[in-house]
């Protein structure tokens, strides 16, 4: 059964690529479809023609004669249907095997093998067992993630339930994807809020149940020149500009002491011993609070001053029971 | 590997690689034919059976595509991979089909993504590489809008020089077979520890690289992210332990330990990413209009100290709800490093004293 729907299949795909004009319908039906009643054969051929193209095959449409538009004829254009020459050098085709390598995700580690293989089948030869130490891997494990990359090919609008950081509830939002972009370890969707009339950023892993696709592909253009890098700048937490200098107890906060720009070791610590190195940051991170807190017990700040305000108030918050109630 | 599926769909698109790759090699042996496509020499052999009935309209056999198929089954109609298999009159098939967008879009990400972190040298290769894929992609049927180049950017947070020279070098040890010293900071512990270890192999995870190894210190396999390893040596001792694969970390590097306790901690609005960084058992809104938009979270906590470290991360933003007793440690550690700030007492030593 397979066997011959394949068969039907290809004979079709070949019939449509080797002509140089439309092929009759009635004819298509004639050389392939000889057996079927009309209404099977329409059912047939329509579903055929979607597997094709669904394939990647254009295949093509048109009237067959401009005056009498009675019977429609199909055609695939050979250039259209077929890879174009694609000469790789053997260290371009080493790069091309390294790259099947990247995506750490499912879907996509699967079109990088599917293309390697198109490649192959034109004449390439390509070694995926090449030796290569600093990979980079590429995951996507927001389930939401092949949803907008193929919305964003086919431009198409997506419509998803979406929960801010911090809230409760979610709301339904309906965005025309323009572009993905990763940062810290995270999706980022950027496009055209519906709702909203404005350019939106969305967290992937914030989108909540099944985010689907809504209305015809190529439904809007992305605009001109956009680049989503530059969000993935404004995503990037700003630097504190002043210096940052803590006290850190010897051989603690491995982190910290990478990130300094100078270490001062052995000075007299808080404890009154000399088991402590002074750093300094010239740049820190906006999250260095957070930082200095996981590290409470081995870090002190000296300054600035409202590092340090905001270092002890979190502390004296935690025993005021400003926070949740928990286990007060 | 594609699943070989074994519908008429991917039957064809299969057939749609194997004709020209068959095109363009002449003969290829049965078992190198069905390796390079991704399927067992059995399906493929059942493939190429279809192209038999396939050719030019009109059915006459001289139009059909010629199979060279004799030699490909043994006497009871097994596939004989060291068998040659060929194809003719298919010239009208002799090109693959063109990439589809998800296809040239992963692998152009792929590519910058790999151009990011490569040398001089690689990253001109991988130029010249994304010049062809682009142009090729871009040939297309116009309506296929694709991927333009400013759309994705996946760009992996640059790797330091001296990581990446520290993977070569444990990598190296991996291959040979030997030992490694290292200093290894423990975050739960806030300490530098002292290690020997047989290495496994280097494993990645959520943009971090690991080194897989059985540790002697703690008797047990266990993984090294690269980025905490103070120090290392490459010992000239070989391993001692059982050889072993490294692990597959496809389900997490959050391997669940036998001795963990699970913790309940109530997070505020401003703690709750914590349900987005950890895996967590169970999250529960807090019905309290005093504690509006609080959660509740389980998580399996295998180190109490490690959990203090969170929540004193979070502070004062998150609070543990069970086991009550392990709550005094955030309270004990606040209190430690307020004595750091200003004496034993909370008494300022001539700072003015923040009020909260």
């Amino acid at each position: 059964m397979t066997a011959a729907k394949s068969e039907r299949l290809l004979n079709l795909l070949i019939m449509l690529l080797v002509s140089t004009r439309l092929v009759p319908k009635s004819r298509i039906r004639e050389i392939l479809y000889a057996d079927a009643s009309d209404e099977a054969f329409e059912k047939m051929f329509d579903r055929d023609k979607e597997e094709l193209r669904s394939l990647g095959v254009p295949v093509e449409v048109g009237q067959i004669d401009a005056y009498f538009d009675d019977e429609p004829g199909y055609r695939v254009k050979p250039d259209e249907f077929a890879l174009p020459e694609v000469d790789l050098t053997a260290d371009e085709a080493a790069v091309v095997g390294l790259a099947t390598r990247v995506w750490d995700h499912q879907r996509m580690a699967r079109a990088t093998t599917e293309a390697v293989r198109k490649l192959t089948a034109a004449g390439a030869d390509i070694d995926l067992g090449a030796l290569d130490i600093a990979q980079p891997r590429l995951p996507a494990d927001e389930p939401a993630f092949d949803v907008f990359f193929e919305a964003i090919l086919e431009r198409s609008a997506v419509e998803f339930d979406y929960r801010r950081s911090g809230s409760d509830s979610t709301t339904r939002r309906r965005l025309q994807p323009w572009g993905v972009t990763r940062y810290s370890g995270r999706w980022y969707v950027v496009g055209h809020d519906l709702d909203r009339d404005a350019e939106r950023v969305f967290r992937l892993s914030r989108v909540q149940g099944e985010a689907v696709k809504v209305g015809p592909p190529g439904a809007y253009a992305i605009p001109e020149g956009t680049d989503v890098s530059a969000v993935t700048r404004r995503l990037a937490p700003a630097l504190s500009t002043e210096p940052v200098v803590l006290l850190v107890r010897t051989g603690a906060a491995l982190p910290l002491r990478r990130a300094a720009d100078r270490t001062e070791p052995g000075v007299p610590g808080p404890d009154g011993t000399e088991g402590w190195d002074r750093l300094t940051l010239l740049r820190a991170s906006v999250g260095i609070a957070d930082e200095v807190l996981g590290l409470s017990g081995a870090v002190v700040v000296e300054s600035p001053e409202r590092l340090r305000d905001e270092v002890v108030g979190r502390l004296r918050g935690v025993l005021a029971g400003e926070g949740p109630v928990g286990d007060r | 590997m594609t699943p070989a599926g074994s519908g008429a769909k991917d039957q064809v698109a299969r057939l749609l690689t194997l004709v020209p790759y068959l095109h363009s090699r002449g003969s290829v042996r049965l078992a190198e034919a069905a390796e390079a496509l991704g399927v067992t020499p059995e399906v493929l052999l059942r493939d190429l059976k279809v192209l038999f009935m396939c050719g030019l309209p009109g059915g006459y056999p001289d139009e059909l595509i010629d199979v060279d198929l004799d030699a490909l089954v043994d006497e009871r109609g097994r596939a004989q991979g060291d068998a040659v298999v060929s194809v003719s009159n298919a010239d009208y098939l002799a090109r693959p089909l063109r990439l589809d967008a998800v296809e040239a879009s992963a692998m152009i990400v792929a590519l910058r993504a790999l151009r990011a972190g490569a040398a001089p040298e690689t990253a001109e290769i991988v130029d010249r590489v994304l010049a062809k894929l682009e142009r090729a992609a871009a040939a297309g049927p116009t309506g296929a809008p694709g991927l333009a180049p400013g759309l994705v950017d996946a760009t992996p947070e640059p790797t330091p020089a001296s990581t990446r020279a520290l993977e070569r070098r444990l990598a190296e040890a991996c291959r040979r077979g030997v030992q490694v010293e290292m200093d290894y900071y423990v975050p739960a512990r806030d300490e530098v520890s002292h290690r020997t270890v047989d290495p496994r192999g280097m494993v990645h995870r959520d943009g971090h690289t690991y080194l897989d190894a059985w540790c002697h210190s703690a008797e047990a396999p266990r993984l090294f992210r690269l980025d905490r390893i103070a120090s290392a040596t490459v010992l000239d001792t070989p391993v001692t332990s059982e050889p072993a694969a490294p692990r597959d970390l496809a389900d997490g590097i959050f391997a669940r330990a036998d001795d963990v306790t699970r913790v309940t901690l109530r997070l505020a609005p401003a703690a709750r990413w914590v349900t987005e960084y950890y895996p967590v058992e169970d999250v529960r809104p807090v019905d309290d209009p005093a504690e509006p938009g609080s959660v509740d979270v389980d998580l399996l906590v295998a180190d109490r100290r490690w959990l203090t470290k969170l929540l004193l991360r979070l502070a004062p933003h998150a609070a543990v709800v069970h086991p009550v007793a392990w709550g005094a440690d955030l309270t004990a550690a606040a209190q430690e490093t307020l004595g750091l700030y200003f004496g034993v007492g909370g008494v300022d030593s001539g700072r003015p004293i923040p009020t909260t």
